[in-house]
């Protein structure tokens, strides 16, 4: 190999090392997580030994009886029991007090000649076919369940898959309310931030760095700030709603409600997300020479012929990168939306936020995850495609 | 010719009222944290200027309340090493990427740039579930190395801009009037680039110092910085404190600004004096 | 969980801000889904507990039978259903401190709350709130726990030790307003150590304040969270 191949290897090595451990391995964990757990099928090992083994028609041997007779009570003892009770509850409301009241009376209760009978005598649920189905289904290492339900959908008994009752889908419509979001919020950006765009770019050297610190103190600004501020203009007694009283535009009791729902979650969105559409769409106009509207003008084209034919397609890169950034942040967006969405402006990644701190269903929150990570995969080939990911320019 | 005229006036004024959306909201926030009065909004008395209506009271209750100071230490030493970290390897790599010997560039670039790309929800899950399983979750450390990764695109793609109008020939001179590569690396390149990396690790900097969501997953109480702390003010309670934090941030992001094009300004003033040359 | 140790009794209750309020003030948690009789948003939290239970008290269910309603397919419908009645004129809060920050900013018009939330805001900020009792949700608060593998375990018992000795649980009242969970701490309440004012009046376990109360059933609800919390993600999304 050249020596100037090593030296340029040897350079870049550090930070791609850097990446691939503290970036790419927690990405990798996270999709690994989706569909791959052993923390419960570890807490019940040998039952689920005996069960690999079982055809899921009649009840299981005897065997796995005994395994799990064993298992729980130590699971209980060494406090890893719910983990197991926790997963399998999400399954069936239910399975938890069973597993958990289990755990406790195996030591307690007299041995009844097998352990079916005995496990029967502390709950019938233990002679029922679908209990051993849901721990089989809890504590597998590797599942899709967490795929199928971050997509609405659900297994039947005769193993088909159907997409659940229209009111008990949960995932799919928010996951087109936030594409929903997303695109509009990308396209209120283009209608604000093209003509802004254009201005700075037409403006003389002096006013044109005026107007561009305009755009750019918003977007050196504290997200949490803006956030702040658009809670002080919009809620109920902000400054907007006083203003138009003071008017007389409103009423006391009719004051507008801006916060705390969907219109809360647009109008911050498309502050915070503006300057990534205007600032590419700035560096293309730049490099449009003025003297060719000029020269469309000398042939007897009108201003609007000029700017649609001329100018508007030489801006399609800019639209393109400004459109493309825009909906890549929105569509992941979690702060602005989890301070001022209230309910109705929630998106994705609120729901993700809400399965890893609150729910700890962290297999769902990791494929909800997945399905965003390769959404996102797939736009960002496209925008690598279409512009070129080294002609990113940042300001 | 008159249409023409409305035209223009429309579009002026169409402009006027984006730039004014733009700015407004964070202008307002400033007198309003002089607000003697715990609200958002501006009472009678600041309308007619009235001094009694204006007060310092929410600085002051900054000024002495711990937390504030403790987050402020916290964002401090988290930026900084992330800035420090950021800025090395983001540099080196970016000029290994510079070198035209560099195989699968587009590739490793795409890699490298990629935290930048990705939604910040999904890298504080992902780090979040790594973070804990080998122990880093809830530790300075695990930050710093979080930071850094988010932090680093901004200086490979700062520096390979300047590295862009740097000029090769000028270490092949150095070269040949007999200086070892580092030598030449440290008296020629660097300093020419250097604006490039400075503005470069300002960018880091000021990514850790805005980021929430990455702490809000893994940090612990210990590791509460200034924009976690906000969060918990928006959420639980929005008091006049936190407008006045918000104000400090503002200034200390105008400052940020000027200094990048101050620095932009120099780097380009450089590129021309050395094509001149 | 199959036990452990509750350093208090909360309450969930619903509370209004007289200043925002007219004439006719609420007595009842009826009155809280009445938007005919007072019209204007309420502040509920963005969880099915204790809203489920309200909304079936106020839909008539006889408290001693609210858990058993909601044990059925049918009494979880109807607790939703009437849900559905005040849906569109609900702002969810999430942080205990939100409610009393949005009944003072008049972003809405009553709001559920944690009693103890609201005494402060009564008490240390003088807003002028006033807490419903009628149909309160008592609950069972602060409970203790121990890391696993802890090295310093018996400190941490002997911390737990102390916690829950009668004088310990009567001193959180000294603060706000929390009933102790022992008999033996009841007659140990006295007044608020910043204030001096009787604790007595806002105690939630009071039989006073006690008299159409519902105890929430922490085993019930450790069953159905998870197939419930989903449920509500769905009916919120809707």
């Amino acid at each position: 190999m050249p020596h100037a191949r090593l030296v340029s290897l040897a350079l870049v090595l550090p930070l791609f090392a850097f990446v691939g451990v503290t970036f790419v391995a927690p990405l990798a964990s996270l999709l690994s997580k989706s569909a791959y757990e052993t923390r419960i099928h570890d807490v019940i090992p040998e039952t689920m030994d005996v069960l690999a083994a079982w055809d899921g028609q009649d009840l299981p041997p005897e065997a796995a009886f005994a395994a799990i007779a064993k298992e729980l009570p130590s699971a209980r003892a060494n406090r890893t029991l719910l983990r197991l009770s926790g997963a399998a509850n999400r399954l069936q409301s239910g399975m938890r007090s069973l597993i958990t009241r289990t755990a406790q009376r195996v030591p307690r209760t007299e041995f009844a000649g097998t352990w079916r009978e005995t496990l029967a005598e502390i709950d019938e649920d233990w002679a029922d076919v679908q209990t051993w189905i849901i721990i089989e289904s809890a504590a597998a290492k590797f599942t899709l369940r967490h795929y199928l339900q971050a997509l609405d959908l659900e297994a039947q008994p005769d193993g088909s898959i159907k997409a659940r009752p229209q009111q008990e889908r949960v995932y799919m419509p928010l996951l087109w309310r936030t594409l929903l979001v997303s695109l509009s919020v990308t396209l209120l950006c283009f209608l604000i931030g093209y003509p802004i765009a254009m201005l700075i770019a037409d403006a003389p050297p002096r006013r044109r760095n005026l107007l561009l610190l305009l755009v750019l103190i918003p977007f050196w600004t504290s997200l949490l700030v803006r956030t702040t501020a658009w809670i002080v203009l919009l809620q109920r007694q902000g400054v907007i709603n006083d203003f138009l009283v003071t008017l007389g535009f409103l009423r006391d009791d009719t004051r507008l409600e801006m916060i705390y729902n969907m219109t809360g979650t647009f109008v911050a969105m498309t502050h915070v997300l503006l300057p990534f559409m205007v600032l590419p769409l700035y560096s293309v106009m730049r490099s449009i020479p003025q003297n060719q509207l000029r020269a469309s003008a000398s042939l007897g084209a009108t201003p609007i012929q000029g700017f649609v034919r001329v100018y508007f397609p030489q801006t399609l890169p800019g639209i393109g990168a400004g459109a493309l950034l825009v909906f890549i942040l929105a569509i992941g967006y979690y702060i602005t939306p989890a301070l001022v969405g209230g309910s109705s402006g929630q998106l994705i990644a609120n729901m993700i936020a809400y399965h890893v701190q609150t729910s700890l269903n962290w297999g769902l929150a990791a494929a909800l995850s997945s399905i965003l990570l390769v959404a996102v995969i797939v736009l960002y080939l496209l925008f690598n495609r279409l512009v070129g990911i080294d002609r990113m320019r940042l300001g | 010719m008159r249409l023409r005229r409305l035209g223009q006036f429309g579009f002026n004024a169409y402009c006027a009222l984006a730039f004014f959306f733009l700015v407004a909201p964070i202008l307002v926030i400033i007198p309003l944290s002089f607000n003697a009065e715990p609200y958002f909004t501006f009472t009678q008395g600041m309308l007619r200027f009235d001094a009694d209506a204006y007060s310092l009271r929410w600085y002051e209750t900054l000024a002495e309340d711990g937390q504030w100071l403790n987050a402020l230490v916290n964002s401090l030493i988290i930026g900084t090493a992330a800035t420090a970290l950021a800025t090395l390897l983001g540099t080196l790599a970016a000029l290994g990427l510079a070198s035209p010997a560099m195989p699968g560039r587009a590739l490793i670039m795409s890699i490298l740039i990629s935290p930048m790309i990705t939604p910040v929800i999904i890298i504080a899950v992902g780090m979040f579930f790594f973070y804990s399983s080998i122990g880093l979750a809830q530790s300075h450390l695990g930050l710093i190395l979080a930071h850094t990764a988010l932090g680093a695109p901004f200086v490979v793609i700062t520096v390979t801009a300047t590295l862009a109008g740097f000029d090769p020939t000028l270490m092949r001179a150095a070269a040949s009037l007999g200086a070892g590569p580092v030598r030449s690396f440290l008296r020629v390149q660097l300093p020419l680039i250097s604006p490039g990396v400075f503005s470069g690790g300002l960018f880091a900097f000021a990514a850790s110092f805005d980021e929430v969501v990455v702490v809000l997953f893994m940090g612990g109480i210990e590791q509460r910085t200034i924009p976690r702390q906000m969060w918990a003010g928006i959420r639980e309670q929005i008091s006049p404190t936190l407008l006045a934090v918000a104000v400090f941030l503002i200034v200390f992001s105008v400052l940020t600004l000027l200094l990048v094009e101050w620095l932009r300004r120099r780097s380009s003033s450089a590129a021309l004096a050395k094509s001149i040359s | 969980m199959e036990c452990g140790p509750a350093g208090l009794y909360y309450s969930t209750i619903y509370a209004y801000n007289r200043k925002y309020m007219g004439e006719q003030t609420p007595s009842s948690i009826e009155d809280f889904f009445d938007l005919d009789k007072f019209p204007g948003r309420r502040g509920m939290r963005r969880v099915p507990f204790a809203n489920l239970e309200f909304a079936l008290i106020a839909d008539g269910v006889p408290i001693d039978e609210v858990y058993a309603t909601l044990d059925t397919a049918d009494g979880i419908d109807r607790a939703f259903a009437k849900l559905d009645t005040i849906k569109d004129d609900v702002v969810w809060w999430e942080a205990g401190a939100q409610p009393p920050q949005m009944l003072a900013d008049g972003e809405v018009l009553m709001s559920t709350a944690y009693n103890g939330r609201i005494f402060n805001a009564q008490i240390l900020e003088a807003q002028p709130f006033v807490i419903v009792w009628d149909g309160q949700l008592l609950s069972l608060g602060g409970p203790l726990a121990i890391v696993a593998g802890t090295p310093r375990i018996e400190a941490a018992l002997a911390f737990v030790r102390f916690a829950n000795r009668p004088q310990s649980l009567a001193n959180i009242s000294k603060y706000i307003s929390y009933s102790p969970t022992r008999l033996s701490a009841e007659t140990l309440v006295g007044t608020h150590l910043e204030t001096g004012i009787d604790m007595h009046p806002h105690m939630p376990a009071s039989a006073e304040n006690m008299r159409r109360a519902l105890k929430s059933d922490w085993r019930w609800w450790s069953e159905h969270r998870d197939e419930l919390n989903e449920r509500f993600s769905a009916w919120l999304a809707r």
